[in-house]
């Protein structure tokens, strides 16, 4: 049983491995199915407790009220709204910004590059908290408080992140290319737009997808700089429509959702794009 | 000579331009605050009216006579402590078992990390349900087997440990980082350890182990700083701190000085103590690399 790929293995311990694995995929998955069975069921079936056996995952009959009840309570789609908006604009300058900065760092020479790399790096590890304070007092006296400028603005300053692993990304495509372009009198924005950005394309897609995600499950942003229900974020309006209904299982569990579902779908569509990126960050 | 050294300089010129971007954010977003940030730790400032200078006040009061402090330190030192370690071993196990060629395993991997991805908010609405003591999946589960669960989130110590739990079921996502550290290995050094004769346990213990510590030293000090920003599930789950204050992470009471008590001067302090805790703890977790972290083959 070990991990070397190359050993055959016999037909018992086959056996013993499917079994361990559907064990342990029953926490892994149960939590999941339960959620989307409490959001199909009524109070009388949540709140009957009955045994507990596949039954009582699959509800019967399929209450469906719930997530217009639920749509109802909480100004889903405006909310749907607000997010995928402040999901757009900082995706955008996520990812423009930083393939910008990575082509700097990955291509161009200039006195206190390396220095300049290295000090990126390490502000990824530099605890937000320490910094979080001022910036809300600098958008605040701006009079950015209660708008999307916080969430947004700090996106267009590229994230350390992206642009490591951007970085490492340009610097395995080919120099030829670029070279012959810069003999033909190209200068570097023109080889960076037409020849390093088309090839680029899958680095850039993970780093899109990334913070796709990271601002569609972004809670302390909204939390600290939004003030107008109007304004909230999916993330945000789920935690207010707990502290409000925290005790209506069924709608919350409907709630949750809906919330949850676009991600999985993301994920399965971009399945090669998620787990790349992800084993990237594998601390090399 | 003139004209190449105009070259070079269009070329800098140029360099500075691309990574601008990055610079100036680094300036307005980073160094600035980190710097107004000590200063304000200084003061009294509640961001109505301008910070007033109070010495070593906030960081007197926080080592002397906070209970809190201390109180919300330990419970996240605590939680690193032990939820950092098991979100170690049981990634590693999982990888080891995912790693294994057999029909379907793509499917279980899926599985596996799937919980990783559902958003935080979701995740501790979520378990807040399940952990429901009356009618909640885990206590309805544990019923079958003849065990009556405890009040979960409603007690102390067991709503620390819910986190725990909460947390180890997102360990899909370090999974995957260990499972890409495994098919890193180079398969010669299993064949070359066969025909030495080395059995699966000490192929384990001299080539598996050795070769993931750089991804396993990378997780350990990613986990000690995640844990002093452990802050969505312990506000969304217990705003004040829960049950005898259990849930009382750091990042929340520092929220909590800050924003609901508009005490920013005081968490300014916080915010400071705990970047020199990360600081210390990580610096100790360093000078242990060399002792156990294998770079190169």
């Amino acid at each position: 049983m070990s991990s070397d790929p190359s050993v055959k293995l016999p037909k018992l311990t086959k056996v013993a491995i499917y079994a361990a694995l559907i064990m342990l995929s029953i926490p892994a998955i149960l939590p999941l199915l339960w959620m989307v069975s409490t959001s199909l069921k009524t109070n009388t079936q949540i709140f009957g407790s009955g045994e507990l056996n596949l039954k009582a995952l699959i509800p019967s009959p399929l209450e469906t009220h719930n997530y217009p009840a639920a749509l109802q309570n909480m100004p889903f789609l405006l909310y749907l709204r607000n997010t995928l908006l402040l999901c757009i604009c900082s995706v955008v300058g996520a990812v423009v910004s930083s393939a910008v900065v990575a082509y700097g760092f990955a291509k161009i020479e200039f006195p206190g590059r390396n220095g300049m790399f290295a000090v990126m790096i390490a502000t990824m590890a530099l605890p937000g908290q320490v910094t979080m304070i001022p910036i809300f007092s600098l958008f605040r006296s701006l009079g950015w408080y209660g708008t999307y400028l916080p969430l947004i603005i700090p996106a267009f300053t590229s994230s350390a992140y992206y642009v490591f692993l951007l970085t490492q990304f340009f610097r395995t495509l080919p120099l030829e290319m670029s070279e012959a372009a810069r003999v033909d009198g190209a200068g570097e924005w023109t080889i960076f737009q037409r020849l390093v950005l088309p090839l680029s394309k899958p680095a850039l897609a993970t780093c899109a997808l990334f913070q796709f995600i990271g601002t569609w499950n972004d809670f302390l942003g909204p939390l600290l700089y939004l003030n107008d229900p109007a304004k909230y974020t999916l993330a945000y309006g789920l935690q207010q429509f707990v502290s409000h209904y925290g005790g209506f299982f069924a709608q919350l569990m409907a709630a949750a959702t809906i919330f949850t579902i676009p991600i999985i779908i993301l994920f399965f569509f971009a399945q090669k794009t998620f787990i790349q990126g992800i084993s990237t960050t594998g601390g090399k | 000579m003139a004209r190449r050294s105009n070259h070079k300089a269009k070329q800098y010129l140029t360099g500075y331009l691309f990574v601008s971007p990055w610079l100036i954010g680094f300036l307005a977003f980073t160094v600035w605050p980190f710097f107004q940030s000590i200063y304000l730790s200084f003061t009294r400032y509640n961001i109505v009216s301008p910070a007033k200078w109070v010495g070593t006040a906030n960081y007197r009061m926080l080592l002397t006579q906070d209970e809190l402090f201390w109180k919300s330190a330990w419970v996240t030192i605590k939680f690193a402590i032990i939820s950092v370690p098991l979100a170690i071993v049981v990634g590693i196990a999982l990888a080891l078992l995912l790693n294994i060629n057999v029909k379907g395993i793509t499917v279980f991997r899926t599985i596996f990390y799937l919980p990783s991805i559902v958003p935080t908010v979701a995740t501790s609405v979520l378990f807040i349900w399940i952990l429901n003591p009356n009618i909640g999946l885990v206590n309805r589960v544990l019923e079958i087997f003849g065990i009556k669960g405890p009040a979960w989130l409603n007690t102390s110590p067991w709503a620390f440990y819910s986190l725990v739990m909460m947390s180890l079921w997102g360990v899909g996502g370090s999974m995957i980082i260990y499972l890409a550290g495994l098919k890193d290995i180079p398969v010669h050094l299993y064949e070359a350890a066969t025909i030495d004769g080395a059995n699966a346990i000490r192929k384990m213990r001299h080539i598996t182990l050795p070769m993931m510590t750089p991804v396993i030293f990378f997780n350990l000090v990613m986990g000690i700083i995640g844990s002093f920003q452990y802050f969505t599930q312990a506000f969304v789950i217990a705003p004040n701190g829960g049950p005898q204050d259990s849930t009382y992470f750091y990042s929340l009471y520092l929220y909590n000085r800050a924003w609901k008590y508009l005490d920013m001067g005081y968490a300014s302090a916080m915010a400071w103590m705990l970047f020199l805790i990360v600081i210390v703890l990580t610096g100790l977790v360093f000078r242990t690399q060399k002792k156990w972290v294998h770079y190169g083959g």
